[in-house]
């Protein structure tokens, strides 16, 4: 896998027009696995992630930097946040946008996905945006076609958006409170934070991202879940801790990450009930007030409201869930912008 | 030269599929055909106990003429077809089309029998109908026998028969949903594991029904440290069980998912390195009996899908020798590791000569010529569009092998001469 972005390179700055972002060199490149990306990759993102959340503040919030370009995205599992995401942040970016569902294709008349693939591919596209069921479908796609691949989200394994999205709020956030900007921040504010991810481990690609993410930059991660939705193995997780025991950690942790219960991946088979799921694992507002001041509630959405959070928890100050869902289109901007932006527009011998 | 009595430098001469004179110096008869052996070593066809000849059923994938000339290329002159077929074999009808198309191959083509009809698990195969044609192996495999009363009588009934009954370990509520190894590289792959106890409740499982019984079992593809513990225990018990591995358990690990690239993906899966040492212990100890391939083609628009769609499986036996040569022998090709691919798994199927077959050696005059001469130095590339299999599922693609199958004799004829098949 390559990586994203080289740790080399000016600092993107922001002119009033458009944001001017040093291209890092290099051939195609794709975002499967936040483990390619290393601290100095997650942070490049961040920063200019920032550059497109200034551009989201505009009364026109639309960039002309992927002009000509074809985004596709490409899912074969339901979705409504991360493909409206991606999608606004491609036609933000002026990228022309195709939408493309596996359910209702010719994969149902048997079309082989890579057939499938190829053929879109054929039409001229410069970037995918693939969801899949299966757990590596994104590297299945990288290896099939040249366009870059970004993953969307594979089975159980990644979804390495989400996680750059979710390090980008905790990151303004922690800004914010600190009356600076988040631009130029860096990534210094997550050493030593101390992140617990609860819920459902074992089948959450938000959570291996995140995982990855979190240890990338220095972070303490505690895992709460019951062991029957925790993986086999955590050998090479970057992990402080595991628990059983939400309200022991709470008072202790600095973001309370929670999982939502994948009930459609199984998760019923996991537990006797999600009654006694939430009875241990969910944040009500009892379990709320166990965390320290100051403590950030997030969660990927979409919410089991009453299963893994409680209705009045959602609605907390501290609770960040609709501004990580703002977030995320600046973020995929980014992501789009620094896979695309730098390549020379087809057939013409023309750098963006 | 090397068989089961040992090693020494001889000339041989072959008449009418026979093996004539053997000793240093023997003279060539007029009109003779001479294969150069210089620096090879001399040695019984090797005998692959697990191949999947994908006919009658899935003839894309590949068909008995194909799988065979694939074996004789790997210096086999005997192949065990599995009975996965569709339909299985689990009829004489259908054992009796397998050995037809057999007839004329460039090795020896046995069949193996289904334990169960359908290989549903349920009803019992006519073993003994298959028996008196000659089926010495019986197996389900693709998937164990489940239910552990309908084993135990499966058991108790091939008693009377000569046979073995040879069992795919995997306890299926703990494995279905796997597509690799339960362990770290499934955790961080996100997908679904099969963990190691899968197989190894179901070796326990079968040496207790072999002790209740007093029947026999072979263990096919065994892949885990434990297995192999089992089975040693239950040798040293002086239960009548024999066990298999592969070439590509020896050799590979679960680390190669990490791409998700589907040619990995194998049942059973690619295990822990700690495994794959132990299975290599295993075969030094005598614990293991033999290594056979699993050679499990898969045409390739099956294979070139997203990991869990692909089916598991992978080819093997045109790069069975040179891959145990490096795993087994340290590069050195000796009796210790050959038996492990010829006599002691002829044994097995019921083909050694005292057993009424001609598969194993050893090569002294009046035995049947099958017989494999290796180049123990030689390296090659595996082409996976050069091999003989119609499928290309080859793990070792690019990848250069030492040791190479310089000629292949199946009953005296020179079926691969200078690696190259002659028809």
């Amino acid at each position: 896998m390559t990586r994203l972005a080289g740790s080399e390179g000016p600092r993107p700055t922001v002119s009033p027009a458009a944001p001017v972002v040093e291209p890092a060199k290099g051939g195609r490149r794709h975002l499967l696995s936040v483990a390619e990306l290393g601290a100095e990759g997650i942070a490049e993102i961040l920063e200019v992630s920032d550059a497109f959340v200034e551009v989201g503040r505009r009364s026109i919030p639309k960039v002309p930097s992927l002009r000509g370009r074809t985004v596709v995205t490409l899912f074969a599992e339901q979705s409504t946040r991360t493909r409206l995401s991606f999608e606004t942040a491609a036609k933000r970016l002026s990228a022309d946008v195709l939408s493309f569902s596996l359910d209702t294709s010719s994969v149902k008349k048997g079309e082989s996905l890579r057939d499938t693939v190829e053929t879109v591919a054929a039409m001229g596209v410069d970037a995918f945006v693939v969801r899949h069921t299966s757990a590596g479908a994104p590297a299945a796609v990288a290896r099939w076609v040249d366009a870059s691949v970004v993953n969307a989200g594979d089975g159980w394994h990644e979804h390495p958006t989400q996680a750059l999205l979710d390090c980008y709020t905790i990151r303004q956030v922690l800004a914010e409170r600190a009356g600076r900007p988040s631009q130029g921040a860096g990534v210094g504010c997550f050493v030593g934070l101390r992140v617990a991810i609860v819920g459902d481990v074992r089948h959450s690609r938000v959570a291996r991202s995140l995982v990855l993410a979190m240890g990338s930059l220095g972070a303490e991660v505690i895992l709460v879940a019951p062991g029957s939705l925790l993986p086999p193995s955590l050998e090479g997780w970057p992990v402080t801790e595991v628990s059983y025991d939400l309200d022991a950690v709470l008072p202790h942790v600095d973001v309370c990450y929670l999982l939502r219960l994948q009930s459609e991946r199984g998760a019923g088979a996991f537990l006797p009930s999600v009654r006694e799921y939430s009875t241990w694992y969910g944040l009500t507002a009892r379990r709320a007030g166990l965390l320290g001041d100051g403590a950030l509630v997030m969660h990927p959405g979409p919410m089991n409201r009453g299963v893994e959070i409680a209705d009045d928890v959602a609605a907390l100050p501290q609770s960040l869930v609709l501004r990580q869902v703002s977030n995320g289109v600046a973020v995929r901007m980014a992501v789009l912008f620094m896979l695309l932006g730098q390549a020379p527009v087809p057939g013409t011998g023309v750098s963006a | 030269m090397v068989d089961a009595s040992g090693e020494r430098l001889a000339d041989v001469l072959i008449r009418s599929g026979q093996v004539g004179e053997v000793g240093p110096g023997v003279a060539v008869p007029r009109g003779a055909t001479v294969l150069d052996a210089g620096g090879c070593l001399v040695c019984p066809g090797l005998v692959d106990l697990h191949t999947h000849l994908r006919q009658p059923g899935a003839e894309e994938a590949e068909t008995v003429e194909t799988g065979a000339r694939a074996a004789a290329l790997g210096g086999f002159t005997a192949v065990v077809a599995m009975p996965n077929t569709d339909p299985p074999v689990d009829s004489a009808a259908v054992a009796l089309e397998v050995l037809a198309l057999g007839e004329g191959a460039t090795c020896l083509v046995a069949v193996a029998g289904a334990i169960t009809m359908g290989r549903a698990g349920e009803r019992l195969a006519p073993i003994g109908e298959l028996a008196s044609m000659g089926v010495r192996l019986f197996t389900d495999d693709g998937t164990g026998v489940q239910d552990v009363a309908v084993m135990r009588r499966a058991l108790e009934y091939a008693r009377g028969f000569d046979v073995t009954l040879a069992q795919h370990c995997e306890d299926e509520a703990l494995a279905r949903a796997g597509h690799m190894h339960e362990g770290e590289w499934s955790s961080r792959l996100g997908v679904p594991g099969i963990p190691a106890e899968a197989e190894e409740m179901m070796v326990a499982r079968d040496i207790a029904l072999v002790r209740l019984t007093g029947g026999r079992m072979h263990f096919l593809h065994l892949s885990t440290a434990r297995s192999v513990a089992l089975v040693a225990a239950a040798k040293a018990e002086g239960l009548a069980v024999t066990a298999e591995v592969t070439p590509h358990h020896l050799t590979l690990t679960h680390a190669e998912l990490a791409g998700y690239d589907p040619v990995f993906k194998v049942n059973p899966p690619l295990r822990a390195d700690t495994d794959v040492a132990a299975l290599r212990v295993g075969c030094s100890d005598g614990t293991v009996d033999a290594v056979a391939t699993d050679h499990a083609p898969h045409a390739p628009e099956r294979k070139d899908d997203t990991l869990d769609a692909a089916p598991p499986g992978m080819l093997g036996l045109q790069t069975a020798l040179p891959v145990v040569l490096g795993a087994l022998g340290g590069g050195k090709c000796n009796g210790a590791v050959l038996g492990l691919l010829s006599w002691r798994p002829a044994r097995i199927a019921g083909l050694a000569r005292h057993q009424g077959g001609d598969q194993g050696g050893p090569i002294e005059p009046g035995a049947p010529a099958n017989i494999c001469v290796i180049d123990p130095t030689a390296t090659w590339e595996v082409d996976p569009l050069r091999l003989a299999s119609r499928s290309r599922n080859t793990p070792w693609a690019g990848r250069t092998m030492t040791g190479q199958v310089r000629h292949t004799l199946f009953r005296g004829e020179p079926v691969v001469v200078d690696a190259e098949a002659q028809r």
